[in-house]
């Protein structure tokens, strides 16, 4: 097992987050595992994670909050031949997780026979982990995570007279670490660190108020965006959507912009996932090796960016993470499968258990500007809000804010409308992808360009 | 109940009045308004069925304690999963360095308890039926879903319960225990025809044991709903885009009165001037037939409290009544700065997390309209049966929730149904288009759960059937 180690000096040695904090929760995991063994369960897996950290709001340049977060779980499921059962405690004294021990096992004794359960092949299992320097304390104290707050949230407040107030400026910095064990012997520890700065401040016209935000999110504090840039960001766009109207229902191009984009892309990953596809409770059943995507598109997963924020060496299962193509020339080329939807689906887990690490769809030659050109004239969305998405039909009716564009030229902003149409189209109808890309996220777009959506209005 | 409580809570960790004391001392200074140390412990169990059978089952336990300090509009926060004395004292001390002040002294407190009538019982109802019981429930749900149709092809089905204590100790020497029971059955089933596929949800809850859902046939009831929804779907057109009059069935559609207006009137946000209700105390933001509130009260609901997690008796608060806003939502310190009495509605996800002011039970009143007579009343337009869910934006007080049955009013008839859309509006503007509002007020049948800033707390919300004039419906055909 390899461990990332600290780079910024004095963070070192204060690090909550360190060989023996990993030495106990694997003394804890192997100790479930062998009380599940000693109860008589066929197999186990158990979980150890442990976090600590904080995040301080500053807002009207005051402080509002601080918060001290400090959290650990422990959860193990027992295998007894083909039944199962799941238990989980917060707390780590000899007596709870005997009891939680107990529990997973007495629920067993009441599920069905699953042929399909168990735990994900030992073959899968990784044998060599990959250090993906994921973990990076920052030796900051609270005043100074004050100041670089009250700073950001500054910047936003004084760019121009129309930000009338403000929801603040936080700072959060997080380390933790996840230690996961099966009975196939496999155990090993991922450590990782994230911290955030996001800025979110209210502009008023005639019209009214409106609100926006911006942030940075990164495993490594030297890799957030400066304060000055997060809060300048977090006012320009407040500022743009004030003087927004309704447009009249209509049929039009739309691009998403990038930071909203990747909920396109995440609809196509819950599609493709196997808890909805063994159910056949999704549009893209049966859909591997169809073109669902123009000819363009190339959709790949990557686990193993350094300081990728889905990175991860080995999925929940402890299955081996490899990069892969999604979708190739347009075609879907796999699913994200764990080993129990993989099995019912006749297939091999593909290492997604707990989810896909790191979608990241080619980039086009675009950035945004280029991308309003091609559409000519249609909306800009750069917010979405509520529910309203069918992962089995493919129906699509969302809330929208955003802007409307003419021959590529910003109009005026617009909300108060739905978009609306059927993810089988949309996904068909992604003319560009822009090189706009956003990393916040474990989906990695830029703005999609797609060729027409229901706008419903006044 | 306090005794009860502080038995479970306190005596295992060695804290009696004394360690109490000390704690607050800790935490608490003089240049604080407030602060108070939150306990909690709770229970989960969910248990799951499809393919015909119970597969998976869970259960988790949780506990710890959070320390709060107060001063103006600052609070600083910490919080243990271990309860023993040392860990307390750190929270305590790490959370009242907000006020950078507070001398760590020995407290010397007159421990009061809070008079509320209990509203449901204080059952474990993970206790409350055997577990053979529990999984045999979700296999008759299982049947009477496939039952009602050969079109069945999923039924899958869940049920899940959780017992919790907490125990508030404040500053000013409150000391406020509740005991909370929560149980909560879903449905979902996709039916197929002739390559369609569709599904159907359908669930309801309350603060009591799973006998809940044996009494009166409820949780075959929910089976048969779910059906019912799904085979609708199967017919269903697509739906209209754009503005047009909509009814809104009773019950679940609440939604409305949650997303549109109630978060908008929550204290936090009107305190600090961002909600676009803020500052129009006493004026008209709905048509004269709209009373709303905000109640915590009612029995054995979902989203009522004996007391919230400030210690605060739940209560009943008229937000709106006959049109005019009456009133805001409060917890302690929101109703402190804005010199207002709390309402009862502080409430937070955990221990590990801040109190802030969050709904109750809010509805809408029955007004005098009988259902099909406001059916009759519109030449076109949408009846909108029941939600998925829904989201607003506070600051500019646009809103939105999603239907998952909806059907064409065509002069004065309800005719054909058509898929699920979203309804977009305008918060401060969408009760002044209410034209009728019915006599059939309705309750959901407890499935709500409320996410703000990150945490979830179960809610319930209520209306009778109501005509709006003039919503967006965001379908995907243009109309004439």
């Amino acid at each position: 097992m390899t461990l990332s180690t600290s780079k910024n000096g004095s963070a070192v040695t204060e690090t909550y987050i360190n060989d023996a904090l990993q030495a106990d929760l694997s003394t804890l995991v192997e100790s479930a595992l062998a009380q599940a063994k000693s109860r008589g369960a066929s197999s186990a897996e158990a979980a150890a994670h442990a976090s600590r950290g904080f995040s301080v709001t500053v807002r009207l340049g005051d402080v509002e909050t601080i918060e001290h977060n400090r959290d650990k779980s422990l959860g193990i499921t027992v295998f007894f031949g083909d039944h199962s059962g799941s238990a989980s405690t917060s707390d780590f004294s000899p007596q709870a997780v005997r009891d939680t021990v107990q529990a997973a096992c007495s629920i067993a004794r009441y599920t069905a026979e699953d042929p399909f359960g168990g735990l994900a092949d030992k073959e899968q299992m990784a044998t060599r982990i990959l250090d993906l320097d994921l973990h990076h304390p920052w030796d900051l104290t609270v005043p100074q995570a004050i100041e670089v707050a009250q700073s950001c949230e500054q910047v936003a407040r004084d760019s121009d007279k129309r930000i009338i107030n403000s929801e603040g400026a936080t700072l959060s910095s997080h380390e933790g670490i996840e230690v996961y064990a099966n009975s196939h012997g496999f155990l090993a520890g991922q450590r990782s660190s994230r911290h955030s700065l996001g800025c979110a401040v209210v502009g008023q016209d005639d019209r009214g108020m409106q609100r926006d935000q911006w942030y940075s999110v990164a495993r490594r504090a030297q890799d957030l965006d400066l304060a000055e840039t997060v809060g300048a960001q977090a006012a320009q766009r407040t500022l743009r959507r004030l003087d927004a109207r309704q447009l009249s229902t209509r049929k039009a191009p739309v691009v998403f912009e990038a930071p909203i984009a990747s909920s396109v892309l995440g609809h196509l990953g819950a599609a493709i996932q196997g808890s909805n596809l063994y159910r056949k409770a999704s549009f893209l059943v049966d859909h591997q090796g169809k073109q669902l995507f123009a000819p363009h598109v190339q959709i790949h997963e990557n686990p193993h960016i350094c300081r990728g924020l889905g990175s991860s060496a080995y999925d929940n299962e402890g299955v081996t993470t490899h990069p892969r193509d999604l979708v190739t020339d347009g075609i879907l080329q796999g699913y994200l499968l764990d080993s129990y939807s993989a099995r019912k689906l006749g297939l091999q887990s593909t290492g997604n258990a707990g989810g896909v690490h790191n979608m990241i769809i080619k980039p086009g030659e675009d950035n945004l500007s280029g991308l309003l050109a091609a559409m000519g004239t249609g909306l800009l969305i750069t917010e979405l809000i509520g529910f309203g998405v069918n992962i089995l039909t493919g129906d699509y009716s969302r809330g929208a804010a955003g802007f409307w564009v003419e021959n590529g030229e910003i109009q005026h902003p617009v909300d108060e409308i739905t978009v609306a149409g059927k993810l089988q189209d949309m996904f068909q109808g992604i003319i560009k992808v822009g090189q706009d890309v956003d990393i916040r996220k474990n989906i990695r777009t830029g703005s999609l360009l797609i060729d027409n959506l229901t706008i419903a209005g006044s | 109940m306090l005794e009860q409580v502080k038995q479970s809570l306190l005596e295992p960790a060695g804290i009696g009045d004394s360690e109490l004391d000390r704690l607050i001392g800790q935490l608490y200074g003089p240049a604080m308004d407030y602060a108070d140390l939150y306990f909690q412990y709770s229970r989960h169990e969910a248990w799951s069925l499809e393919e015909g059978q119970v597969k998976s089952g869970s259960h988790s336990i949780d506990q710890g304690v959070g320390a709060r300090a107060v001063m103006g509009e600052k609070s600083g926060f910490a919080y243990s999963d271990e309860l023993q004395i040392p860990a307390l004292l750190d929270a305590a001390r790490a959370a009242r360095a907000i006020a950078q002040s507070g001398d760590g002294k020995q407290a010397a407190m007159v421990w009061q308890g809070v008079k509320a009538p209990a509203l449901y019982s204080s059952l474990d109802p993970l206790a409350s039926l055997k577990d053979d019981d529990k999984i045999a429930l979700l296999e008759q749900v299982e049947a009477e879903a496939r039952a009602q149709d050969t079109r069945v092809k999923e039924v899958m089905a869940n049920v899940a319960a959780s017992f919790e204590q907490i125990l508030v100790v404040r500053s000013d020497g409150v000391l406020a225990a509740d005991i909370r029971p929560l149980v909560r059955l879903n449905v979902t089933v996709i039916v197929e025809q002739n390559g369609r596929r569709e599904q159907g949800h359908a669930g309801g809850g309350g603060r009591c044991g799973y006998d809940y859902f044996l009494d009166s046939d409820k949780a075959l009831g929910y089976a048969r709903e779910a059906v019912r929804q799904a085979l609708v779907n199967l017919e269903a057109d697509e739906p209209p885009a754009g503005s047009m009059t909509v009814v809104l069935g009773p019950g679940w559609p609440g939604i409305l009165l949650h997303e549109a207006i109630g978060h908008g009137l929550e204290g936090d946000f009107n305190r600090k001037g961002t909600s676009a209700f803020s500052g129009r105390m006493g004026e008209k933001v709905a048509s004269d037939q709209c009373t709303v509130v905000d109640d915590g009260t009612l029995k054995d609901r979902r989203g009522s409290l004996t007391i919230d997690d400030e210690g605060t008796p739940a209560q009943r608060t008229v937000l709106i009544e006959n049109g005019i806003l009456t009133a805001y939502m409060q917890d302690n310190m929101n109703a402190r700065l804005m010199n207002v009495p709390p309402t009862g509605n502080g409430r937070r996800e955990s221990y590990a997390h801040l109190p802030m002011p969050r709904m109750t039970n809010t509805f809408m009143i029955a007004g005098q309209y009988d259902p099909q007579e406001i059916i009759a009343s519109v030449d076109k337009g949408l009846y909108a049966v029941n939600f998925g869910g829904g989201q607003v934006d506070i600051t500019s007080g646009k809103f939105v929730f999603s239907a998952s049955e909806a059907y064409l009013i065509e002069h004065g008839k309800v005719t054909r149904p058509v898929k699920g859309a979203t309804l977009i509006g305008n918060g401060p503007d969408v009760l002044t288009r209410v034209a009728m509002v019915g006599n059939d007020l309705e309750l959901d049948s407890g499935v709500g759960t409320c996410g703000k800033e990150g945490q979830s707390v179960p809610v319930g919300v209520g209306q009778p059937t109501l005509r709006i004039d003039g919503l967006t419906v965001g379908g995907t055909q243009v109309g004439d």
